[in-house]
């Protein structure tokens, strides 16, 4: 697992795999509204997506996002869902309440449009998490050598 | 700003979880402010929460604009609001402590560790203030898994406890669950003031009782009533000091908050319930017995007080099992009580160097030359823990005596006295040796360390101490204002 | 009260489950097997949720109106979608908890080289 696979059948196919792979997990996010889906599952999607490419390429750490830059996925992503419930409470409803964002559109959308970007906040979190749980079982020996 | 009160309490903490690992890259001074400055800030919305609940009532509010049972709602009644009120003065006060016990971690480890803390907090205070019993599940599996991560922080060996610590509080939180969803299937709803309207009107049968069952087990793991109490010595021994005074003080009496709110506030009184609360009691004697006794017998003072802690939670549920007002107040002012001493009792040992706790209660001989303050901390703790007036837990004892006889459980008043004579023994053994016996064989300190020498760790300790007499001093005040309100009818 | 028949066997899954996660917890002594068999009792309370969600002639919880025009203005009967939606909740809980269990696990077997609990508890004591 630490250094690549070193096979071209693996290394093309997860190439042709991934945007694929991000395409579907758009479409589970943006979808969750009306049919299964939402964010945890588009994080799951695009976690697996990263995870198949450091399988595939080796532990070199950056392959798409780095360690550090899943932590700050991970931090980020639920931090927009707490900025979307905060900024409700500016706009006069409580917590959460994405009735009252003024996006121009009619009740139900807006409330439609607030959970769209709850869930993408989720999915980032989500896909940062992942990753990271998959960094910290796999390079335990270098970041312990790191960090200490 | 003043009317989202309840939901500030829960979300500043948690934001500041999140921002604590982004952070630290630009100062890392701002993230340790970060971390005392959350909880402060939960403190005083919980304080001005508290008093808005006194005077006009509990303060119903819904998330999202939707109205309960759609919706979930946070409800600050005065019970809710003082245990939140408890919870973020500790989670200052610890904040405060640990600094000094982070300063010479690397960075982004500080700030990881720190982020865990908040989130522990978080997850605590929104067990206290929740008024739906899934979302009660959500925050008691965030502070648990917080709490996990943190117990590993402790070294190796404290990594094998904190496994342990997850599998057993797993086990909790899914016979929690499964009881939830007994109750959900009865009723079609979660929220806590619409349940207990419906399972009135359900016929009691065996489905409902499996249900409440099932979530005072799961409650019960989680406060280490005993016999369930296995997982408690080994974590809050080998866990990093902030941590275990953290924990130790404040993670079962949250538990058993929930198990009031569920057992008294939400579950229709039923013979059933009844049969419950008399098996609860009869197991928490035998619980303040065996954790007296255990304690006893231990060398390593960490372990002997988390013996004393198993002990120290069956006071409450006892309190919970009697039943009458004086026993209940009597157990929520053990609550809080218990919480500021125990957690003053594990600052002053986790601030001593290393050597001397590994030297286990030898170490300790003479200590009251090199850290007087913090020893005379310790003793008062110790006195609150035994029952001695004027501290806080001669009052609570007191109430719960008082509850005991008057429902004619004399077997109960019995073991409550004998409970606090070994509870005298064990801590008078260590009180004689911190201040009568010699020096501790030379381990190459200097005179004056242990916790005075740093006033980040003698700070938050010497607070709790004086809370430890101002609860006591002030108790009277406390129950007419505050813990006669908060008593379920 | 309707007796245990082919109808409910979802449940005795559920139970089943539930119990052989229990005893690989309580029983077995390596600790990977009884993180193991928490998954499996944590699996047990989703299927428990999942199957009080259904319901008699109801379909899946999706709104058939905005796919199908033609069933527009007609009663369709859905399952309950609430305990779904919690149980995603728990889902997330369970790998959540995993993770951290996995990570505990890889340490403690680069300190001390094994996973057998009862050594584990030997060692620590010294």
């Amino acid at each position: 697992m630490k250094g690549p696979f070193g096979s071209p059948v693996l290394d093309t196919a997860s190439r042709l795999l991934v945007p694929f792979m991000w395409l579907f997990a758009a479409y589970v996010l943006i979808h969750g509204h009306e049919s299964p889906g939402g964010g945890f599952q588009a994080g799951v999607i695009l976690a697996a997506s990263v995870i198949l490419l450091r399988l595939v390429r080796g532990a070199r750490p950056g392959v798409v996002v780095s360690s550090h830059g899943a932590l700050v996925m991970a931090c980020v992503g639920p931090l927009i869902y707490g900025a979307i419930g905060l900024a409700a409470l500016f706009f006069g409803g409580n917590f959460l309440d994405y009735g009252t964002l003024p996006l121009g559109l009619e009740a139900a959308e807006t409330r439609a449009m607030g959970t769209l970007g709850i869930e993408l906040g989720v999915t980032i979190g989500v896909a940062g998490v992942l990753v990271l749980i998959y960094d910290t079982l796999a390079d335990w020996e270098r970041r312990e050598g790191a960090d200490r | 700003m003043t009317a989202h009160l309840p939901i500030l309490i829960v979300v500043v903490p948690l934001i500041a979880a999140l921002l604590a690992p982004l952070v630290c890259r630009v100062s890392v001074r701002v993230t340790r402010l970060l971390t005392v400055l959350a909880p402060a800030v939960s403190l005083a919305a919980s304080v001005a929460a508290l008093r808005a609940a006194l005077r006009d009532g509990p303060w119903h509010y819904q998330l999202g604009g939707w109205a309960p049972p759609w919706g979930i709602e946070y409800v600050v009644d005065p019970l809710g609001g003082s245990m939140a009120t408890l919870v973020s003065l500790l989670a200052t006060l610890v904040a405060v402590y640990a600094g000094d016990y982070l300063r010479r971690s690397s960075p982004l480890r500080a700030a990881v560790f720190d982020s865990l803390f908040l989130l522990l907090t978080a997850g605590l205070l929104g067990i206290t203030l929740t008024g739906d019993l899934f979302n009660l599940y959500v925050f008691l599996e965030i502070s648990s898994l917080a709490a996990y991560a943190l117990l590993a922080a402790g070294g190796e060996q404290a990594v094998v406890a904190a496994f342990r610590y997850l599998l057993v509080g797993t086990i909790a939180a899914t016979f929690y669950l499964l009881g939830l969803g007994y109750l959900y299937a009865l009723t079609g709803t979660l929220n806590m003031g619409d349940l207990a309207q419906r399972l009135t009107e359900v016929p009691a049968g065996s489905a409902m009782n499996v249900g409440i069952v099932l979530i005072v087990v799961g409650l019960a793991i989680k406060m280490a009533v005993f016999p369930l109490h296995g997982w408690m010595p080994d974590a809050y021994t080998y866990a990093p000091p902030p941590v275990t005074m953290f924990i130790a003080a404040v993670m079962s009496k949250v538990s058993a908050y929930a198990l009031v709110r569920v057992l008294f506030f939400v579950v229709p009184p039923t013979d059933a319930v009844h049969t419950i609360l008399d098996v609860l009691g009869w197991v928490a004697a035998a619980g303040v017995l065996a954790g007296s006794v255990l304690a006893l017998a231990q060398t390593d003072l960490r372990r002997m007080l988390a013996y004393s802690s198993v002990g120290q939670i069956g006071y409450v549920v006892l309190g919970l099992s009697i039943g009458n007002a004086a026993a209940l107040t009597g157990a929520l002012l053990h609550v809080a009580g218990h919480a500021v001493s125990k957690a003053c009792l594990f600052g002053v040992v986790g601030g001593m160097p290393r050597t001397t706790v590994q030297a286990e209660m030898a170490g300790f001989a003479g200590a009251a030359r090199r850290a007087p303050l913090a020893m005379a901390a310790f003793t008062v703790a110790a006195l609150s823990l035994i029952g001695l007036p004027p501290t806080a837990g001669f009052f609570s004892k007191w109430y719960l005596l008082q509850g005991a006889l008057e429902a004619g459980r004399w077997s109960l008043a019995v073991v409550l006295l004998l409970s606090s004579l070994l509870s005298a023994v064990y801590f008078f053994r260590v009180i004689e040796r911190i201040y009568f016996a010699g020096d501790a064989a030379p381990t190459g300190e200097p005179i004056v360390s242990g916790p005075d020498r740093s006033l980040r760790l003698l700070a938050p300790i010497l607070t709790l101490g004086a809370a430890v007499l101002l609860i006591g001093l002030l108790n009277g005040r406390l129950v007419a204002g505050v813990i006669r309100l908060a008593l379920p009818e | 009260m309707s007796a245990l028949g082919w109808g409910q066997l979802q449940y005795a899954l559920s139970a089943t489950l539930l119990l052989i996660g229990l005893y690989g917890m309580l029983v077995r002594t390596n600790l990977a097997r009884k993180l193991m068999a928490m998954n499996v009792m944590q699996v047990a309370v989703i299927v428990f949720f999942v199957s009080l969600a259904v319901r008699t002639g109801g379909i899946a919880p999706i709104e058939l109106e905005r796919h199908d025009p033609a069933v527009a203005d007609t009663e369709v009967a859905y399952a309950n979608p609430l305990p779904h939606a919690l149980m995603l909740t728990a889902i997330v809980v369970s790998v959540s908890t995993t993770g951290v269990a996995l990570a505990l696990l890889v340490r403690i077997h680069r300190r001390y080289g094994t996973l057998d609990e009862s050594e584990l508890l030997e060692r620590l004591r010294e």
